[in-house]
C-alpha cells in the first residue's frame, strides 16, 4: 500500500483516491465527475503522446491531463 | 393542469437525454438560441393522452455551478422559467455518478421524475437496479426506460403530467454537510430568509450553499440585490472556509462535494444496485479502445477515419453540387432570355442568382458532412479523438477536440471553412472554441484550390504537387500559430480543465443523425436567404456602379461600329445570322475583334466601378506586397467566394469571365505580363490563404460567435495575410537582388 500521485500510476494499476488537492474550477470539475476521496479507480491507458491519461471510475470511463492528475492522490493497490 | 405544462428534461451528457427528446417530440420541435448565448434551446411538443406537454431540452451537464454557459443556462431556465417539473435522465449504467446532478435538483426542489435510461445495456454488464427501491429511498418516482427503443417512455411522461397536475411548490431538501458547514448553513439560511434575497426565485438554503461554492453568478445578483446581506454572507463563507482550511486542510466545495457523493453511495449501498460479475470486467466498448486508442494503432485508424470521411462527403456531394451549379445556371440564362439587357437583369443573373447560387451550393457538403461528424459524434469516437489529439493541441492553446473542426475546414486540402466553423460546437471550453473557430479559416478550403493551382501551374509548374503540399503545411502551421497568438492576447486564460467522459461505443439512432444532420443544414440556408443575399447584392452593386459615363460608352459603340464598317457586307451579315458558329476565318477575325472591344469594355467598366476605385486606392498599400489594382478587384471580389478570384482578374485582364473549368487564356496572359513574376505569384498565393473568411464563412462566425467576432476575424486575418504577403513578396526581392 503506497499513496502516490496520479499521474505516477501505471497501466492496469488500481486504487482508492484519497486527497483531490486542488480547489476553484478544476477541482469542482474533478470532483463532479466523480473522483473524490473514497473512489475506486484503474488506470485503463494513455493517450499515444503518454498525456493524456484514461481511467475507470464507478462503471465509466474518464480522462484527465497529466497535470489535472497531479492534484489527485491515490492510495495504490498492490 | 396549467394551459400546458412545461418539462424540462434535464441530464449528463451521453445519458441519453437527446434520444429521449427526439423518440418523445420527433419532428414537432424547435431550434432556437437561449438568449444571448449560442446554447442551442431545443422545445418540442409530447402529446400525452391528448394533452400537449411542453418539453424544454436543457443542454446536458454534471453539474450545475456557474462555470460553464451550458450550466448557467441551464439553471437560470429552472429558476426563471419555472418548469412544472423536471425529467431527469440518469444513465443506469453510471447511476452513481448521474444522480450527482439529482442531488442539485433535489436541492431546487423543483418536483422531479427519474427516467432510468438504458437499463438494457445495464443488464448486460451485470447491473441490476431496483428501481422501487431506489424510488423509496430518493422519495420520488422513478421509471426505466430504454429510450433507443421507446420502451417505457410513456409511462414516464404519465408520471410527469400527474406530477405536474398535483404538486406546484417547490420543496427544496435538505443534504447534510457535516457539522461544520450544517451550522453556517443554518445561520446564512436565516440571514437570507430575513432579508428575503432572491427568494422569491431561488430557495434560501441553496442560496446559501452557493456563496459556500464560491459562485461568481449568485454573488453577483446578492450585490445587486442586496449588497450589506450579501457581504455578509460572503464574510460567513470566507470564514467557514478559513476554518476549514485550517482545522481539515479542504475547501468547502470540496466538501459539499464528497457529501453529496456520501449521500448518493448511502442510497445505492441499501440494496438498490447489485452487481451479478466482476465489476472490472472488460466490455466490448473497452476491447474496441484497445485498438483503437492503441498507442501505435490508433492513430493510424484515426488517420483512416478521417480521411474515411473527408472521401465520402467530398466525392458524394461532388454530384448533387454540379447539379446545384446547373439549376442556377439554368436559371441565370433563363432569366438572361426573359430580361432585357439592363440594371434588372444584371441585379437579378450576376447579383442574386450568382450570390445565392454560390453559396447554396454548399449545401450538399454541409449535409453529408454533417452527417459524418454526426455519426462520429453520437457513436462516442470524437472523444476518442480528442483524447489522442490533445497532448499536440494543447501546446497551442486548442483542446483536443479542435482537430475536427481544422480538418473539415481543409486540413486536408479541400474542405470548406463554414461546416469547419459549425463543427467548432463539439468543443465545450469557450476559449479553445473561440480560438479554433477563428482559425479555421486559415486551411485550403475546396474554393481557394482552384486559385493556387491555377498560380502554382502557371509559376511553379515544375514543382506543383510539393508545392500544394508546403502549402498545406503552411495553412497548419499559421492557423496552429495564430491560435497560440490569440490565446496569449486577446483569449488569453487557463486551458480550461479536460476531464472528459469516454462514453461507451454505441450505434447511432438513424432518426437522431437525420435530426442532427437537417438542424444544422437548415441554419444554414436560413442565412442564405437573408443576409448573404444582402452582401451579395452589395457586393454586385460595387462591381457595377458608378457605371461607365455615356462619353465611354459611345466610344466602345464607335469601335464596335468601325469594326463592322471594315469589315465587308457578305461577312457581317454571316456574323449576325451564323448565331456565331462555324464561321469563315474572315467572319471569326470580326467575331474576336468584338469580343476583344467587349472585354475592353467590361474592363473599364469595373476599373470605372467602386470595387475598381478601390482597388486603385489600395495601390497605395498593396505595392508592399506587389498587387496591382487588377489584384486588388479580384480579392475583394474573392470575398464573395474565394473562386471568384480567378473570373475577376479574368475581366480585369479583359478577358472576359474566365471559366472555373477554363483558364488557359489566362494563364498565358499572366505568364507573359511583365508584372507577373514567381514571386509576386508566391505573394499573392500567401495572401489568399489567409485573408478575410469569404462571406459565408463571415455569416457563420458572426451566428456562433457574434459580428465583433466577424470583423475581428476579418480585420486580423487581413492584416497577418498582409504582412505575410509582404515579407515573401520584400525579403525575396531582397534575396534575388544580391
Amino acid at each position: 500500500m503506497a499513496r502516490m500521485p496520479l499521474r505516477q500510476m501505471q497501466k492496469n494499476q488500481s486504487g482508492t483516491i484519497t486527497a483531490v488537492k486542488v480547489g476553484g474550477e478544476l477541482g469542482r470539475r474533478i470532483r463532479e465527475m466523480g473522483l473524490v476521496p473514497g473512489t475506486e479507480i484503474i488506470i485503463q491507458g494513455r493517450a499515444p503522446l503518454y498525456d493524456p491519461v484514461a481511467l475507470r471510475v464507478m462503471g465509466g470511463t474518464l480522462t484527465l491531463r497529466n497535470n489535472e492528475a497531479d492534484h489527485i492522490e491515490v492510495e495504490v493497490n498492490d | 393542469m396549467a394551459p400546458q405544462s412545461i418539462i424540462a428534461l434535464a441530464g449528463n451528457p451521453n445519458a441519453g437525454k437527446t434520444t429521449l427528446f427526439n423518440s418523445l417530440t420527433g419532428s414537432r420541435q424547435h431550434v432556437g438560441n437561449y438568449p444571448g448565448v449560442t446554447v442551442e434551446k431545443k422545445e418540442g411538443v409530447y402529446l400525452c393522452d391528448g394533452t400537449p406537454l411542453r418539453i424544454v431540452d436543457l443542454p446536458g451537464t454534471y453539474s450545475l455551478t456557474a462555470y460553464s454557459v451550458e450550466e448557467v443556462v441551464a439553471r437560470d431556465f429552472l429558476v426563471n422559467d419555472r418548469p412544472q417539473v423536471i425529467v431527469n435522465i440518469v444513465d443506469a449504467a453510471n447511476l452513481e455518478r448521474n444522480l450527482y446532478l439529482t442531488c442539485q435538483f433535489l436541492e431546487l426542489g423543483i418536483p422531479l421524475v427519474i427516467a432510468l435510461n438504458m437499463i438494457d445495456v445495464a443488464k448486460d454488464r451485470g447491473i441490476e437496479i431496483d428501481a422501487a427501491r431506489l424510488s423509496q429511498l430518493l422519495g420520488l418516482p422513478v421509471l426505466p426506460i430504454i429510450a433507443r427503443s421507446g420502451q417505457g417512455t410513456a409511462d414516464l411522461m404519465r408520471e410527469a403530467a400527474r406530477l405536474a397536475t398535483h404538486q406546484q411548490e417547490w420543496q427544496p431538501r435538505r443534504l447534510s454537510y457535516g457539522e461544520d458547514l450544517d451550522q453556517i448553513l443554518m445561520e446564512m439560511e436565516a440571514r437570507i430568509t430575513a432579508a428575503g434575497l432572491l427568494t422569491d426565485t431561488h430557495p434560501a438554503r441553496w442560496l446559501a450553499i452557493k456563496y459556500l461554492e464560491n459562485d461568481e453568478q449568485i454573488m453577483a445578483m446578492g450585490r445587486r440585490a442586496d449588497p450589506d446581506c450579501a457581504a455578509a454572507l460572503a464574510d460567513m463563507a470566507t470564514r467557514v472556509t478559513d476554518h476549514l482550511q485550517a482545522t481539515v486542510a479542504t475547501y468547502p466545495e470540496a466538501m459539499i462535494a464528497d457529501h453529496r457523493y456520501g449521500y448518493i453511495k448511502s442510497i445505492l449501498r441499501q440494496g438498490v444496485m447489485s452487481h451479478a460479475y466482476d465489476t472490472d470486467r472488460l466490455y466490448t466498448s473497452d476491447r474496441i479502445d484497445r485498438v483503437l486508442t492503441n498507442r501505435f494503432l490508433g492513430p493510424v485508424c484515426m488517420v483512416a477515419v478521417l480521411l474515411a470521411l473527408y472521401h465520402v462527403t467530398f466525392t458524394y456531394s461532388q454530384l448533387p453540387v454540379e447539379w446545384l451549379s446547373d439549376l442556377f445556371d439554368w436559371l441565370a440564362a433563363t432569366v438572361t432570355a426573359l430580361v432585357p439587357a439592363g440594371p434588372l437583369r444584371s441585379l437579378l443573373v450576376a447579383g442574386i442568382i450568382k450570390g445565392v447560387g454560390g453559396v447554396l451550393g454548399f449545401v450538399p457538403l454541409i449535409l453529408l458532412m454533417f452527417m459524418g461528424i454526426a455519426f462520429l459524434e453520437d457513436s462516442g469516437y470524437l472523444a476518442r479523438v480528442a483524447f489522442m489529439m490533445d497532448r499536440i493541441f494543447r501546446a497551442f492553446g486548442l483542446h483536443g477536440s479542435s482537430v475536427m473542426p481544422y480538418i473539415v475546414s481543409g486540413g486536408i486540402a479541400g474542405g470548406c471553412a463554414v461546416p469547419g466553423v459549425m463543427a467548432t460546437r463539439t468543443l465545450r471550453s469557450p476559449k479553445e472554441r473561440m480560438a479554433t473557430l477563428l482559425t479555421v479559416p486559415f486551411m485550403n478550403c475546396g474554393a481557394k484550390l482552384p486559385v493556387l493551382a491555377l498560380l502554382t501551374s502557371i509559376f511553379f509548374a515544375a514543382h506543383q504537387a510539393q508545392i500544394l503540399l508546403l502549402l498545406t503545411l503552411l495553412a497548419w502551421g499559421m492557423a496552429l500559430l495564430a491560435a497560440k497568438f490569440l490565446r496569449l492576447t486577446v483569449l488569453r486564460g487557463e486551458a480550461t480543465p479536460f476531464v472528459m467522459e469516454l462514453p461507451p461505443y454505441r450505434l447511432p439512432t438513424f432518426k437522431g443523425l437525420l435530426i442532427h444532420t437537417w438542424e444544422k443544414t437548415w441554419q444554414y440556408i436560413r442565412k442564405a436567404g437573408t443576409v448573404i443575399l444582402g452582401i451579395s447584392i452589395l457586393l454586385w452593386a460595387m462591381m457595377t456602379y458608378p457605371g461607365l459615363p455615356a462619353a465611354t460608352t459611345a466610344q466602345f459603340a464607335a469601335q464596335r461600329a468601325t469594326a463592322l464598317a471594315a469589315a465587308s457586307p457578305a461577312v457581317v451579315t454571316e456574323y449576325q445570322q451564323s448565331g456565331r458558329a462555324n464561321l469563315s476565318p474572315v467572319a471569326r477575325q470580326l467575331a474576336a475583334r468584338l469580343v476583344a472591344i467587349d472585354n475592353q469594355q467590361s474592363e473599364e467598366a469595373l476599373r470605372h466601378s467602386l470595387a475598381g476605385r478601390f482597388g486603385i486606392a489600395l495601390e497605395t498599400l498593396t505595392w508592399l506586397p506587389g498587387f496591382d489594382w487588377r489584384t486588388n478587384i479580384a480579392l475583394v471580389g474573392g470575398f464573395a467566394a474565394k473562386e471568384i478570384i480567378i473570373s475577376t482578374l479574368g475581366t480585369a485582364y479583359s478577358l472576359g469571365e474566365v471559366n472555373r473549368e477554363e483558364t488557359g487564356s489566362l494563364a498565358k496572359t499572366l505568364a507573359r505580363s511583365p508584372h507577373w513574376s514567381p514571386l509576386t505569384a508566391m505573394a499573392l498565393i500567401v495572401f489568399i490563404m489567409f485573408y478575410s473568411p469569404c462571406f459565408a464563412t463571415v455569416v457563420c462566425i458572426a451566428r456562433e460567435a457574434s459580428w465583433k467576432w466577424s470583423l475581428f476575424s476579418m480585420a486580423f486575418n487581413t492584416t497577418l495575410a498582409f504582412l505575410l504577403a509582404t515579407l515573401v513578396y520584400r525579403l525575396g526581392s531582397l534575396c534575388l537582388a544580391l
